[in-house]
């Protein structure tokens, strides 16, 4: 029996605000446990909550950029539960009108996925345990940072898709300016339901539903898993109980938190501390002029503009950072095509080997520019810029000029030093003269290593190319 | 002193004939005498009030003088301040001294007032007796056997024994003119938004509104004037002019127009409340006041409506206190489960829990639309009626109360029949509107109000009718002990 899959995925995006949610504390990471917690944090008797409009503006914003409408009037709810890190008993989140409906992003070959919703909710603080006589301390730091929860229809229907959703998601969000994406630190996280159906069967099977992934790597673990889990229990005749599971990445496995009918009941209701939330046309359409523009439109600029390929594109725009990175560069008057590839081939195979990001490079980019200008100019080949660039990524202090004198890389592009070598490279390889004659295209690049070879390097192989073809047309 | 007026103990104090310093004095000798049989105040500092008092002085020296500097003024304990142990009437805050204070007691510290004391209240202000308090029951000046009313029973106390001159409260359903009326007094719960909820412990959010409670119409201008104010920190405050209540008191009310909802004036009615109120009427009538009858229509869901709405808010609003982060905590728990429930089941009084239980039920899956959904459509519907009302009066004229105090412990065992205490006060809170309650004479000597109701931001109409009745009579000055 085969067995389609279906994905949706909620995402708490941590919203870039200097300030919570709902209070003047600090946003701040990595500060000493509730360093950050002030008395709306605590939920101190008689305190109350006053709506950070950044968090707002950051919301629409996201809306905008995945076409959604925007809502006039939305509200803020309590979410009523009791836990140590939640200090009010009640988290303020929006419940029946949120603030964006209705969006999508595209993935792969123009599939659709929709976006059902995005509202603004503030985080809990940390339960830390065991850190005095296996005591479990609070850190209400990170409570009433803003979060933007957004909410996919099940539209996707692999882990592939779902990873490629997350990591478009992820771009976007970074791109705009509303989180700084960052993982590890949990600003980005994922809750992905899963749920597996007979092929081409209307109705959808059970779901469960993966809490907190926070890297694309889980993700497509967890997702892996348990769709094999779920088919398993299914083609074993067991049922799927609806439930919570969580991703435990030392053993690759899920395993159920709680189910269903433990859930609590959250007696959702409006705030009555805080007035429903209004927004006008005129403030959408200046959130609006602040938007710029969005990947999707700068990967089909690269395409139609710069004529990059396809894929050479989307690594450009996968984040804001490398498209701007190589934005500058083109200003510069370099070779769109040459600059793509040094970047998509060089300079990500470096950050790559040293596990960093583009924010980490520190390449030195005038000197960077210096070289991708050497190679247009012909002054030396690729593949001796290869060589150069590697002093430059470990030194940014190396100079390109210099080096390619002190390694005497310079490029020989005079006709008639190279044709010497191409007339002695012929006379000493008759037999792969031979070969080319019958037609075996590969003795021809053989013979361009030769004269390569020759040149210790030096020659201009598009000069080698083109006056072996006229020597050799002439045996 | 102990008589005097706000605007006389001002007189006094500017013109030098006795300092802030003597008059806190004063008034914490007169609470050293009588708190001991009243029991409205929690918390008494006098170190803390005769510092205050001694910083007055030095601003009067200076002249820099406002209508309250100097002036001790008791302080419901609801209200956050500074240094000071901050209760709401529970256990479960025992233990909290507040670390801030709330905008009220901000305005009256920048007034130069002195903080006399935190009274008494019914605990987290859910009661309209004063019995639900941790801290012991109030008793009402006038008889020491009877409820002084609730929640702001100890504020109320305080003022009509002469123990305060005036007093700060707070009013959810009724918590402000229930005991005013209870205890001989003038209170008024001003439009909800106009005065700051920053920082005053948090019952029902959408009802809660913080008002004063004083010997009379006057004196609640001038208390008014000092607690109205916008505050950024309260997403609910309103951005409003304040406008001078006092110089609006002597407005003319000849040919304006009061309104009688005819559901209050039914059979319903208590016959000697009755003949009160109609004396009341006779008086604005000879005033050249105009008489009306409207109608609130659904006003008799006023009562149901607000025990779904407010236990709901209330339920919520609650959750904080689970023993984490501050107040009372449970000695003996085995785990976090536990904790919570014995910290809870301990620090709550019955009341309390009783609200807690309610509010929780009514906001659960499947009983949501047919609660609090239902009771908020109906409470649209409530102040509908007002709106409608007021297109053809200037205010309506209400009881406070169905009847004159009752005896401590006689309504303890029958939670309903102590919720229809506010019968008659919990309309305008649904609808958000202002409302005073002035003494209007004495049943069985004891003290009976009535009720005028404003529309939004109509203070200064309030107090300008009720000040010109307090100008033909007397009741206002009556105090316990005197002739009545």
């Amino acid at each position: 029996m085969s067995w389609d899959i279906v994905i949706g995925i909620e995402t708490h995006v941590q919203l870039t605000t200097q300030t919570k949610i709902f209070s003047g504390a600090s946003t701040s990471y990595g500060m000493p446990a509730n360093e950050n917690a002030c008395l709306v944090s605590l939920a101190y008797p008689g305190t109350l909550p006053v709506l950070n409009k950044e968090a707002v503006k950051k919301a629409i914003k996201f809306g905008l950029a995945v076409n959604a409408d925007i809502a006039e009037h939305s509200v803020f709810a309590r979410k009523n539960y009791f836990y140590p890190d939640l200090p009010k008993g009640y988290q303020i989140s929006q419940f029946e009108l949120p603030v964006v409906n209705n969006g999508f992003l595209t993935i792969g070959d123009n599939k659709k996925i929709r976006i059902l919703r995005a509202h603004l909710e503030e985080d809990a603080g940390k339960s830390v345990h065991g850190i005095l006589n296996n005591q479990t301390g609070i850190d209400l730091n990170r409570a009433g940072t803003p979060l933007l929860e957004i909410v996919t229809e099940p539209d996707m229907n692999s882990a592939q898709e779902a990873i490629a959703y997350a990591k478009k998601l992820h771009n976007l969000v970074q791109w705009i300016g509303v989180c700084d994406g960052n993982m590890q630190e949990g600003s980005f996280r994922c809750d992905v339901n899963v749920s597996v159906k007979p092929s081409g069967s209307e109705k959808l099977g059970t779901r469960r539903e993966i809490k907190n992934l926070n890297s694309f790597r889980n993700m497509e673990q967890a997702i892996n898993f348990e769709v094999n889990w779920q088919i398993e229990q299914l083609e074993d005749g067991n049922e799927i109980v609806q439930s919570t599971v969580l991703f435990n990445p030392d053993t690759g496995e899920t395993r159920a938190m709680r189910s269903k009918e433990e859930a609590n009941d959250y007696r959702y209701f409006p705030d009555p501390d805080l007035l429903p939330l209004k927004i006008t046309q005129e403030d959408i359409d200046d959130i609006r002029s602040t938007l710029g523009e969005l990947p999707e439109v700068s990967i089909k600029r690269l395409v139609e503009d710069f004529k990059l390929n396809d894929a050479d594109a989307s690594i450009i725009t996968s984040n804001k950072k490398t498209y701007e990175f190589f934005q500058s560069l083109i200003s510069e008057g370099l070779d769109p095509k040459i600059t793509a590839n040094w970047i998509v081939v060089n300079l990500f195979a470096k950050l790559n080997d040293n596990e960093l990001s583009i924010n980490e490079s520190t390449i030195n980019k005038d000197q960077f520019v210096l070289l991708i200008r050497r190679i247009m100019d012909k002054t030396i080949s690729n593949n001796a810029a290869k060589k150069i660039f590697d002093l430059l990524w470990d030194d940014p202090k190396v100079e390109v000029d210099q080096s390619i004198e002190s390694l005497g890389l310079k490029q020989v592009s005079d006709s008639s030093a190279i044709l010497p070598l191409v007339q002695e490279v012929i006379a000493h390889n008759q037999a792969m003269v031979e070969q080319f004659k019958s037609g075996k295209d590969k003795a021809f690049n053989a013979l361009v290593g030769q004269v390569m070879k020759l040149s210790k390097g030096k020659a201009n192989p598009g000069q080698v190319s083109e006056l072996l073809k006229d020597e050799l047309n002439k045996v | 002193m102990k008589n005097l007026s706000l605007k006389e103990l001002n007189l006094g104090l500017s013109s030098k004939k006795f300092s802030s310093e003597e008059l806190t004095k004063f008034f914490l000798n007169e609470i050293k005498i009588s708190n001991p049989k009243i029991n409205a105040f929690i918390t008494v500092d006098e170190e803390k009030s005769l510092q205050q008092a001694r910083d007055a002085d030095k601003r009067i020296s200076q002249n820099n003088i406002n209508e309250l500097t100097g002036i001790p003024i008791a302080q419901k304990d609801i209200f956050c301040a500074k240094g000071w142990k901050t209760t709401c009437g529970s256990k479960m805050l025992d233990n909290f001294y507040s670390p801030y204070d709330s905008k009220v007691i901000e305005l009256f510290n920048q007034s130069g007032a002195v903080n006399l004391g935190k009274t008494n209240m019914d605990e987290f202000a859910m009661g309209s007796s004063n019995e639900t308090s941790y801290y012991g029951e109030v008793r009402n000046p006038w008889n020491l056997d009877y409820v002084p009313g609730g929640s702001s029973g100890g504020s109320a106390a305080a003022v009509a024994s002469g123990m305060a001159p005036a007093s700060t409260a707070t009013d959810t359903g009724g918590s402000i003119r229930q005991p005013s009326s209870l205890c001989g007094l003038t209170g008024l719960k001003p439009t909800y938004g106009l005065v700051s909820r920053f920082g005053m412990i948090a019952f029902a959010s959408s009802l809660d509104q913080a008002g004063p409670i004083a010997k009379s119409a006057e004196d609640c201008a001038l208390m008014l004037k000092v607690m109205a104010a916008h505050d950024t920190r309260d997403s609910t405050s309103i951005k409003q002019n304040i406008p001078d209540y006092q110089k609006s008191l002597d407005h003319p009310i000849k040919g304006k127009t009061i309104g009688l909802p005819k559901e209050f004036f039914n059979d319903d009615l208590n016959q000697e409340v009755k003949i009160v109120l109609e004396q009341v009427i006779d008086s604005y009538q000879k005033m050249g006041v105009n008489f009306k009858e409207i109608s609130l229509a659904n006003s008799h869901l006023s009562i149901p409506v607000y025990y779904v709405i407010a236990p709901a808010e209330a339920s919520s609003n609650l959750s904080r206190y689970d023993g984490v982060k501050f107040g009372y905590r449970a000695k003996e728990f085995k785990d976090l489960e536990e904790m919570y429930l014995k910290t809870r089941e301990q620090g709550f009084g019955e009341e309390v829990k009783r609200r807690i239980l309610v509010g929780t039920y009514v906001l659960s899956a499947g009983y949501y639309d047919a609660y609090y959904l239902k009771a908020q459509k109906i409470r649209r519907l409530i102040a509908h009626d007002f709106k409608n009302a007021f297109k053809e009066c200037d205010l309506i004229l209400a009881p406070s109360c169905p009847s004159t105090a009752f005896k401590i412990g006689d309504k303890t065992e029958d939670p309903v029949s102590m919720y229809m205490q506010d019968m008659y006060t919990i309309s305008t809170n649904l609808a958000g509107l202002p409302a005073i309650s002035s003494p209007a004479g004495f049943i069985n000597k004891m003290p009976v109000g009535f009720q005028l109701i404003g529309n939004y931001f109509d203070e200064a109409t309030i107090l300008n009718f009720t000040h010109q009745y307090q100008q033909i009579t007397d009741w206002h000055q009556k105090t316990p002990g005197t002739d009545i």
